[in-house]
């Protein structure tokens, strides 16, 4: 392999299990650490959540009990309803999927493994650093466990305030394990920082010779972007959640109305990080779509320029918008009119790439491999999440849909089903890449299609809930809403399933799966420098720095 | 090897401090939670050495791979981003604090239908007084950081270098002094830690700010040390240039501080 020779060295690796995964300083293995934590962390998270659409099958409470929670229904009056196990649930699936879920995955994982690779760089920065945010991670998800077995609230464990840590029911919470939550969230907010601080530099600093800005792949961009909005957002977080735990221990009263505070400052102060952060999670899954629909259409990406000043304007419009989490707090009609109109400009930017990427498949040669698959799935989910967004985006309109299972529905399409779905399409597309093993090509249709179709039963009916009436975060609920509740169950049984089959079907490729020779397995239309590199690449590459033909496909660009 | 790197920049070799970093991390939270329920506050402390520990050793081997030249001209150029986004997520930080300080001072609650809130008598500070002069202090600490700029910068001196780090720090030092003395004289004057709106904004707002003048004179003080080592070239000082930076944000926060809080804000 002539690249091999020019970008690797293909020497045994010396080092030993202890050296290569505790006290990493290559980005590709920290990246694969990501993975794998991230990957574990969400088996707990979808755990939950599996166990709360349990509970909400059928309506009364059959499952948490106070009795002691179960995994078989309760005759009636066998069970008291123990609202707090509930409570604690939906704040844990929430925290441990924002903080600890999607961002590692997306942002560590992919940004890590790839965005060097794709602009030529030897590794990271700050190598060294770039595993203190890995281990920062660790650390600040051992955090959030602690303390959802910690004494909390109600006298029971674990703390039931929702993942926004709303005052005051979050500075009135007993127990330590509101105080392990915060501090979860800082350690992860410091990880988070250092490793954009790491991708900015290594964005600005080490692309391959020749490669200016604008000729930059677009998953490298929207991982560069992503982490400006990070850099921005989340000290402004660890300051909300600093006045929350000096408000719950040391007689604080930012939040407290009885000394002057304003509960409603911290709501401003959180979605002021809460919004870019949304971003932050579906902004580096819009980059790996953009690589897998260009490599299935056979098409280079409709639009380079328009798509990376679309991913830029979302960035920024990201930070101006956050107030429309609580049109119903009581501002001025002004100030809801602003963020009602800020909020639908969001739509043009992302028009602009739903449309591109529309127009890259437009007389391409498609060829519906797995990753190509979950790529459709995350256009048209996302598309029905980004329209009910605009829905909700109206002031008015708020007033009805405010905290029903139609906002449910619609952050889990961009979220659950946006983010998520991207990451498939990430796992599947560069599978091969990282391990040098190629998937079955079956398993990864039947995950999709189960996936799929379990993801739409469990969400799609939401929205009628929410149109019925139905408020978010409860136990239980009226005979009125039984039906679309049963079915949304029996979709997340179906996810559930599809999930479980997932972790077999990688657990199968890595033993036996068809080993993968060639340095790009898809075709010349992944034609991002990763796919010049062996698969999987050796620990160091590009010791020789690429050269400009080897990437550049559009040298008069 | 096959094949030795061919390009500038620095490839590290496994390290022990991240992972040390993070359970001292994960010690210390866990401790001071413990210690603000009242248990223990002997784990936080212990993580709290760890992490000293593992600054120190993390940073004097940076300092010694800038020795053996692996920080090349474009690792300098990427170190150099590093710090300033560090500076901007720390301006960020303060952006929450300036937030609440503001919307408390703009929109008080007390203004609210239906609020039950007085504003307690708050015994007024002199703002042309000691915060004036500690904003003095301040910005002429900045000046002799700058002028031990100028001094390794264009004529390579290290006397002046070393001289004008020193007087830097023992102005940060002063400042410290003189707001510790005056926490105490308010204190002592009916203010509360905490206990209500404006006591919370101010001590958190000056109390961070104080900390980071903590940490920017230590930052400084090992600059110094460093000097006297002769570490530091004209061409060659990122560290250095890190210290006066964040120095200098530390003032900027501090104007910000002086002119809202104490001469708009009491």
């Amino acid at each position: 392999m002539a690249d091999a020779a020019i970008h690797g060295h293909e020497h045994e690796d010396e080092r030993g299990f202890f050296t290569r995964w505790f006290m990493s300083t290559n980005h590709k293995d920290i990246g694969i650490l990501y993975l794998i934590t991230s990957a574990l962390v969400g088996f707990i998270s979808v755990a939950f959540t599996v166990y709360m659409r349990l509970e909400l099958m059928d309506p009364g409470v059959q499952y948490m009990c106070m009795e002691g929670a179960r995994l078989f229904a309760a005759a009636p009056g066998e069970c008291t309803p123990n609202g707090h196990l509930w409570n604690v649930l939906i704040t844990g699936h929430g925290i441990l999927m924002m903080f600890f879920v999607v961002i590692p995955a997306l942002f560590g994982g992919f940004g890590n493994y790839f965005m060097p690779l794709q602009i030529g760089a030897p590794d990271m920065a700050f190598p060294r650093m770039n595993n203190l945010s890995f281990w920062m991670y660790v650390a600040g998800t051992s955090l959030a466990v602690c303390s959802v077995l910690a004494p909390g609230g109600n006298g029971q464990l674990g703390s039931g305030v929702g993942w926004v840590l709303y005052p005051p029911l979050s500075t009135n919470e007993q127990g330590w394990s509101m105080d392990l939550a915060i501090f979860a969230v800082h350690v992860s907010g410091a990880s988070s920082i250092l490793g954009a601080i790491n991708m900015i530099t290594t964005f600005l600093n080490m692309r391959a010779p020749g490669m200016t800005l604008f000729k930059v792949p677009l998953f490298s961009w929207s991982i560069f972007v992503t982490s400006w909005l990070i850099l921005l957002s989340l000290p402004v977080l660890a300051g909300a959640i600093t006045m929350l735990l000096m408000d719950r221990n040391f007689g604080f009263t930012f939040f407290d109305p009885a000394g002057g505070g304003d509960p409603v400052l911290y709501q401003h102060i959180l979605w002021f990080f809460g919004h870019p952060e949304v971003y932050i999670i579906i902004l580096p899954g819009f980059g790996i779509i953009s690589h897998v629909i260009a490599t299935f259409s056979r098409k280079p990406v409709f639009g380079y320029l328009p798509m990376v000043w679309a991913i830029i304007a979302i960035g920024v419009l990201g930070f101006v918008v956050w107030a429309h989490h609580m049109y119903t707090v009581g501002m001025s009609l002004n100030q809801q009119a602003y963020f009602m109109l800020a909020t639908m400009v969001i739509a043009v930017p992302t028009g602009v790439k739903v449309f591109s990427w529309i127009a890259t498949m437009w007389g391409g040669s498609i060829e519906f491999k797995t990753p190509m698959l979950w790529a459709f799935g995350f256009l048209f989910l996302f598309t029905v999440g980004g329209v009910t967004g605009v829905v909700l985006s109206q002031a008015a309109v708020d007033r009805a849909y405010h905290d029903t299972y139609y906002v449910v529905a619609h952050f889990h399409y961009v979220m659950s089903l946006g983010a998520v779905f991207a990451i498939f399409a990430g796992i599947y597309f560069y599978l091969p890449k990282m391990t040098g093993k190629m998937y079955p090509e079956w398993a990864g249709k039947v995950h999709f299609w189960t996936m799929f179709i379990g993801a739409n039963v469990t969400f799609f009916p939401q929205h009628f809930l929410g149109r019925q009436g139905m408020p978010r975060r409860y136990i239980d609920y009226p005979e009125a809403y039984a039906l679309w509740n049963a079915v949304s169950t029996w979709g997340a049984f179906l996810s559930f399933a599809s999930f479980l089959f997932f972790f077999g079907v990688m657990a199968y490729t890595l033993r036996n799966g068809a080993r993968v020779t060639e340095p790009n397995p898809w075709n010349e239309y992944a034609d991002t420098l990763e796919w010049t590199l062996p698969s999987p690449p050796p620990e160091h590459t590009f010791e020789i720095l690429p050269k400009q033909e080897e990437w550049d496909k559009s040298p008069a660009h | 090897m096959a094949h030795a790197k061919d390009h500038d920049y620095h490839i590290l070799s496994p390290s022990i401090w991240p992972l040390v970093a993070s359970v001292g991390a994960f010690v210390m939270l866990f401790g001071a939670v413990l210690w603000m329920h009242g248990v223990t506050p002997w784990m936080f402390w212990i993580g709290f050495v760890a992490i000293l520990y593992v600054m120190f050793a993390w940073w004097a081997e940076v300092v010694k791979e800038s020795s053996i030249g692996d920080h090349t001209p474009v690792v300098r150029i990427g170190l150099r981003y590093g710090f300033i986004l560090f500076i901007m997520s720390e301006v960020m930080f303060f952006a929450a604090w300036f937030w609440s300080f503001f919307k408390h001072a703009i929109y008080p609650m007390d203004e609210y239908f239906g609020s039950e809130y007085i504003s307690p008598d708050i015994y007024p500070v002199d703002a042309l007084g000691l915060p004036l002069i500690n904003t003095l202090v301040l910005l002429l600490s900045g000046c002799a950081v700058t002028w031990a700029h100028h001094a390794l910068v264009h004529e390579n001196n290290r006397k002046d270098l070393i001289n004008g780090l020193a007087i830097a720090i023992a102005l940060g030092v002063f400042f410290t002094g003189l707001q510790a003395y005056e926490y105490a004289h308010l204190l002592h004057e009916g203010w509360e830690f905490g206990g209500d709106k404006f006591y919370s904004n101010f001590f958190m707002a000056t109390g961070f700010h104080g900390l980071h003048v903590i940490i920017g004179t230590i930052f400084l003080a090992v600059c110094l040390f460093r000097a006297m080592k002769g570490h530091f070239t004209p061409e060659k000082h990122v560290g250095f240039e890190a210290a006066a930076w964040y120095w200098h944000f530390v003032d900027v926060v501090w104007l910000f501080l002086f002119f809202a809080v104490y001469l708009w804000g009491i």
